[in-house]
């Protein structure tokens, strides 16, 4: 016999809530067995660790390896907003190629030419290059009769549209979310009927294509609240939320703190904790990191002048792993929203330990201190607005295909 | 009416524990003491500049203030020159529109390039909330904000409290209503920071789309109705409103802002009889104020604002330069 064993750990499995102590044989990149050990020398002692899937990371900005090899993350969905910008097949060819060999890209194609949000894209070579959605990138599309098109026409090709929900005309230059933060410190900010309406809008329009619409940040009470009604009327709708929005409200804002500026920008602590209430209510469907590293070019600037965007990808399982801490989640449902939820929504074949599939798979100590440091991050820049905090859980070994990263 | 002199010598601690600060970057961060002492400090300044011809102190001899103006500024930019000059130390100017900053370099490198050339203090003016902040974190030297974007502008506010201190005697129960942009304005900050701190009651008007959310919670109470605010008011002041926003984005006309929100006569005839005017200037006259009420020669205190911004602002410098002077009990 061939390939490897993970033995002595604790396997997190699809459908349970706790990991279980089960070995897992590992052969031709694919998980063998789950429970039996092969007869082989080679072997993976995770003793005291969660074997648990690599996490699928829902809308990056940045391949930024490094970074995805220390958050645990064997797959990224590329969001388009890349230079050239995902709009043509051969663009999306060579970024689906930009992994390898130590981890999955998966590239969402732009819905329209240059994210002009008017032209559309050619959705379908796209499609047939390896795109796994279409975004509208970390713009909405203001034209209601361009995004309508473009929903029938991802309906008819059976692919996601990733949506960012804020209205542009509400939301205007805004860089902070309209409330006593943004007035004490003279920002322009713009009401959260910015992001209502815009998600009101595309989900009348989902309706009325049948398309599979995804949310990729709703950050509301009232967001929320829509897409809760969506669900209960069946519509093809699913949602998610980065941490810096479970766990952040805009005071990390206060002194102009430019690693706290977000798109969307951060809410105030009751659409917070409404937040946390749709996480465990299930209305939230995804976690992801936002990925997007900036440089002291991007963010050592005057708040309004500086470019939105988090350094995500490493601090993404530590701080999903504190839902699980504060009894909101199982660890079994953490993982659905980190890895089998996006597989799903994505189409891809992924995101479960299950004998056939490829061996993507995290070893995790859910409970190993240590601090965020954005001076000594290993992705791009350390744009973190978590800096300073202590965290728990830490990724000892990787494995993407079989082999270990 | 006369000056009641509100501050007793003992009133504050000694030295460097009456304003311990480094820099005056808003009023937000300041206690109701430290305004009251720059205020206290400010009155000498008020009478050497009245005093003829011999308007000096070499106090500050030697050292290099540098007004940095990255947005078009006449009366502070002056303001703070002459304030600077009058107590001696050697002031240069510099403006954006000739400065690299136009060519490209970012506000750090120059902030970092102020630094080398060993100023003193640097007096800072940006179109940007928080910039003033943001270069104060990469110099050595005191930073006055001159006021950034719509955040605050902290020497207004002082100059403004003094002017009315003067005017009224008092601050602490006055009924101060301010009219206008208040969401766009840094004056409208740092002022109701500052009389909220000191003791009145802050009424603020301002059409619908221009008054900030979540207002109420430092203080202020909002009126959009401009005759309804005015009932009982002993100061009224009025913020500029910028012309780009009077062509139908927040406000459809000037004449429709004039009729709603502008101060005239007949408004004027709403407040107390004694109402004190004032205004930051540069005014827009027949778009918020009518000529008659800013001429209004015992009402406006619009000229003794300019005035008492000359003695504030050398309050300031002279503070935050006690320090590098070696002033006893400043080290």
């Amino acid at each position: 016999m061939t390939g490897i064993n993970i033995i002595h750990g604790h396997v997190m499995l699809p459908g349970a809530d706790k990991a279980e102590p089960l070995h897992l044989h590992i052969d031709k990149g694919k998980i063998a067995s789950v429970g039996k050990a092969a007869p082989i020398a080679d072997q993976v002692d995770a003793s005291g660790l969660i074997v648990a899937p690599g996490i699928i990371d829902f809308g990056v900005f940045k391949t930024d390896k490094p970074a995805f090899r220390f958050g645990g993350i064997t797959r990224a969905a590329l969001m388009p907003d890349q230079s050239p910008v995902h709009d043509d097949p051969a663009t999306v060819r060579f970024a689906a190629l930009k992994g390898k060999p130590d981890l999955w890209v998966h590239p969402l194609a732009a819905a329209t030419q240059g994210l002009d949000g008017l032209r559309m894209a050619e959705i379908a070579l796209m499609k047939e290059a390896g795109a796994v959605g279409v975004a509208t990138g970390r713009k909405w599309i203001s034209d209601s009769g361009v995004m309508l098109r473009i929903m029938h026409y991802c309906a008819a090709l059976n692919l996601p549209v990733i949506l960012h929900c804020e209205d542009s005309g509400v939301a205007g230059h805004a860089v902070a979310t309209a409330g006593e933060t943004a007035t004490l410190l003279g920002l322009s900010s713009a009401p959260i009927v910015a992001e209502t309406l815009a998600i009101g809008r595309d989900l009348m329009l989902a309706e009325e294509s049948g398309a599979h619409v995804h949310f990729r940040q709703v950050t509301t009470a009232r967001g929320l609240d829509l897409i809760r009604a969506a669900k209960a009327k069946r519509l093809r709708v699913t949602c998610g939320i980065t941490p810096a929005h479970l766990f952040l409200s805009d005071n990390a804002i206060s002194d102009f703190r430019t690693f706290a500026r977000l798109s969307p920008p951060l809410r105030s602590e009751s659409d917070r904790l409404a937040c946390i209430t749709a996480i465990a209510d299930g209305t939230i469907d995804v976690i992801a990191s936002g990925h997007d590293p900036r440089g002291p070019e991007d963010k050592r600037l005057p708040f309004s002048e500086s470019a939105p965007g988090m350094a995500g990808a490493e601090t993404l399982l530590a701080l999903s792993l504190n839902l699980v801490r504060d009894n909101i989640i199982s660890t079994g449902r953490m993982f659905e929203l980190l890895a089998s939820n996006p597989a799903k929504i994505l189409g891809l074949n992924a995101g479960h330990i299950v004998e056939g599939q490829e061996a993507d798979l995290i070893l995790i100590d859910p409970d190993a201190p240590w601090q965020v440091d954005g001076d000594r991050m290993a992705a791009l820049a350390g744009n973190t607005p978590f800096d300073r905090l202590p965290v728990q859980g830490r990724v000892r070994h990787m494995l993407k295909g079989g082999k270990v990263i | 009416m006369t000056w009641t002199q509100p501050f007793a010598a003992d009133s504050f601690p000694s030295g460097s524990a009456a304003f311990p600060h480094k820099h005056l970057l808003g009023i937000a961060g300041l206690q109701k003491w430290e305004i009251l002492y720059i205020l206290k400090e400010a009155q000498q300044w008020v009478v050497l500049n009245r005093s003829g011809a011999a308007k000096h102190d070499d106090r500050l001899s030697g050292l290099t203030i540098i007004n940095a103006f990255f947005e078009n500024s006449t009366r502070t930019l002056l303001s703070f020159e002459i304030a600077g000059k009058r107590l001696g130390a050697d002031v240069v100017n510099m403006h954006a529109a000739q400065s690299s900053v136009k060519k490209g370099e970012t506000l750090i490198d120059t902030a970092m390039t102020l630094n080398a050339m060993r100023a003193d203090a640097i007096v800072i003016r940006h179109g940007s909330s928080g910039a003033v902040q943001l270069i104060s974190s990469k110099v050595d030297c005191p930073v006055l904000n001159a006021g950034d974007g719509s955040h605050e502008h902290p020497t207004q506010a002082l100059l403004d409290a003094l002017t009315i201190m003067r005017r009224k005697g008092k601050i602490e129960g006055q009924t101060v209503v301010i009219c206008g942009d208040v969401l766009h304005s840094r004056v409208a900050r740092s002022n109701l920071f500052c009389l909220k701190s000191l003791g009145a009651e802050v009424r603020v008007v301002a059409p619908p789309a221009l008054m900030p959310s979540g207002i109420e919670a430092f203080g202020a109470v909002p009126f959009s109705n401009f005759d309804a605010a005015l009932n009982g008011a002993d100061v009224i002041m009025m913020l500029r409103l910028q012309s780009e926003r009077m062509q139908g984005d927040f406000i459809p006309s000037p004449r429709e802002y004039f009729h709603l929100y502008g101060l005239d006569e007949r408004r004027l005839a709403l407040a107390k009889p004694d109402a004190l005017v004032m205004h930051p200037g540069p005014m827009n006259r027949g778009v918020e104020i009518a000529s008659s009420v800013a001429d209004h020669v015992e009402r406006s205190a619009i000229i003794e604002q300019v005035e008492m911004g000359v003695a504030v602002r050398m309050a300031c410098l002279d503070i935050l330069t006690r320090k590098a002077r070696g002033e006893e009990g400043w080290a």
